[in-house]
């Protein structure tokens, strides 16, 4: 199975290690190996890239590296891919920079 | 053994003294022959660097940074320094002759020093990264920064650098700063940084495409990834950098230095602070080594390490798939840090690879923008 990175345990995020298609399930690992989660990707998020572990609504800190990375800026659902169309930065919007998910 | 063209017009007679002589190494610096103080610290402190045996300083003869301005400041080390200027030895040829002959005897005296044991609290290790990718930030770096924790858990001394790198994680490492001074110091430090970008008309915010395409959504994602790297322990303090000063640690443990983001000159300011072994991050690949320090890459991309295996020591990208615990990869480069220092080579070092630039920053613009 897929896998995808929970760098911290206090993450809400984990990075998939490659390419996951929609639908497909992947294993959210810790660090140390062990599997934390088994979860169902909403859609397609490329290699490098984050899926959320918890819902989210607007404002909610997003969790990486047991740190705040930003806050969501659209709804989040679990399996959903985290990135600019739905996360900001907390002290800088990065708004100007959101784009169609296309 | 070090042969330090102190103005790049020596630099020619300095590389062929050096390519005479086993176990010498020449270097020189571009910032012109007036006397940068920036660039003078940093030359010292290379010189001052416990890997640099001997120094033979190679001047033309007219620069203000001269080998006797460099030579009296770094005599009290108790190591040979040695000078050869070549508008009074009469030109290229005399000035080889001569600086060849002191430096054949200087090795001889060089080759009767002996490997001895040292603990590790002797130990200062630069964390430099470069190349960086997606996994740069899951992989490589949190695994050098486990590594990084366990010297300084064992009395040692860890530097890392890139001030530009640490947007947006001010709070977070002020908060691990020892106290409220050293605290002050990295928010002094970053800020500093973007304001020098600011007036260039770079938003230090800003996040390039190629991060966005990556899958780096923010300024504070990009920096924590990068600043992983220096591991976890408290931070010492700011090491200054300047045309005033050039800081080394003064205690053990986990430090940050005011320096710069290119990954050459970053590497020869933390080897002028001190550091002995230097551990590179990267993930599209970086082939730099340094002249006076062993570079041992880590790469967490196992593309790269299969790729570019003629540059890369460890393989932090079993991480990705599981294979391989984040400690057990932090293990590993502590053990290969451990190694390095005690003689064994750097795929880096093994090719030869004699990296070596200084960087300065304009005096002009410091001083506009107040900071000296």
């Amino acid at each position: 199975m897929k896998k995808a990175i929970q760098i911290d345990a206090r993450d809400n995020v984990a990075t998939v290690t490659s390419d996951v298609s929609e639908g497909e399930f992947v294993e959210v690992i810790s660090p140390e190996g062990a599997v934390v989660v088994r979860l169902r990707i909403l859609e397609a998020v490329r290699f490098g890239h984050k899926l959320a572990l918890v819902d989210m609504k607007v404002g909610d800190v997003v969790v990486k590296y047991g740190e705040t990375m930003g806050v969501a800026s659209n709804p989040i659902r679990v399996g959903e891919w985290v990135h600019i169309y739905n996360a900001e930065s907390a002290t800088v919007p990065t708004s100007a920079l959101r784009r169609d998910r296309s | 053994m070090l042969v330090l063209a102190t103005i790049d017009c020596s630099f020619e007679p300095a590389k062929r003294i050096a390519a005479q002589v086993n176990g010498a190494v020449a270097v020189t610096q571009h910032h012109g022959c007036e006397l940068d103080e920036m660039v003078a610290n940093t030359l010292i402190g290379v010189c001052l660097n416990p890997n640099v045996a001997g120094i033979l300083l190679v001047g033309l003869g007219c620069e203000s940074l001269s080998p006797e301005v460099l030579g009296d400041r770094i005599k009290s080390a108790g190591k040979p320094v040695e000078t050869v200027v070549c508008q009074r030895e009469n030109g290229t040829l005399k000035t080889i002759e001569k600086g060849t002959r002191i430096l054949q005897k200087m090795a001889q005296g060089i080759a009767e020093l002996r490997r001895e044991p040292f603990p590790l609290s002797k130990l200062t290790l630069a964390i430099e990264c470069g190349g960086s990718d997606t996994t740069s930030g899951l992989a490589a770096n949190p695994a050098t920064g486990i590594a990084a924790d366990m010297l300084i858990d064992e009395g040692g001394t860890v530097i890392f650098s890139e001030p530009q790198e640490m947007t947006g994680t001010q709070q977070i490492l002020a908060r691990r700063a020892v106290d409220g001074h050293v605290a002050k110091e990295i928010y002094e430090m970053i800020d500093r940084q973007e304001q020098r970008m600011k007036a260039t008309s770079i938003d230090s915010r800003f996040m390039p495409k190629g991060n966005i395409e990556g899958g780096l959504t923010t300024i504070e994602e990009k920096s924590l990834g990068a600043v992983r790297k220096g591991g976890t322990r408290p931070i010492q303090g700011v090491l200054e950098n300047s045309h005033s000063r050039l800081e080394t640690p003064t205690r053990p443990g986990l430090w940050l230095q005011d320096g710069t983001g290119w990954d050459v000159p970053s590497v020869t300011h933390m080897v002028a602070a001190g550091a002995q072994v230097v551990a590179f991050t990267t993930g599209r690949g970086s082939t730099t080594g340094h002249a006076v320090a062993p570079v041992l890459k880590i790469t967490g991309n196992p593309e790269t390490y299969s790729g570019m295996a003629d540059n890369m020591d460890i393989n932090a990208g079993t991480v990705l798939d599981g294979s391989e615990s984040l400690r057990s990869v932090g293990e590993k480069i502590f053990k290969a840090i451990v190694e390095t220092a005690s003689g064994k080579k750097t795929k880096a070092e093994a090719l030869g690879y004699h990296d070596f630039v200084v960087f300065s920053r304009d005096r002009i613009a410091e001083r506009l923008l107040g900071f000296c």
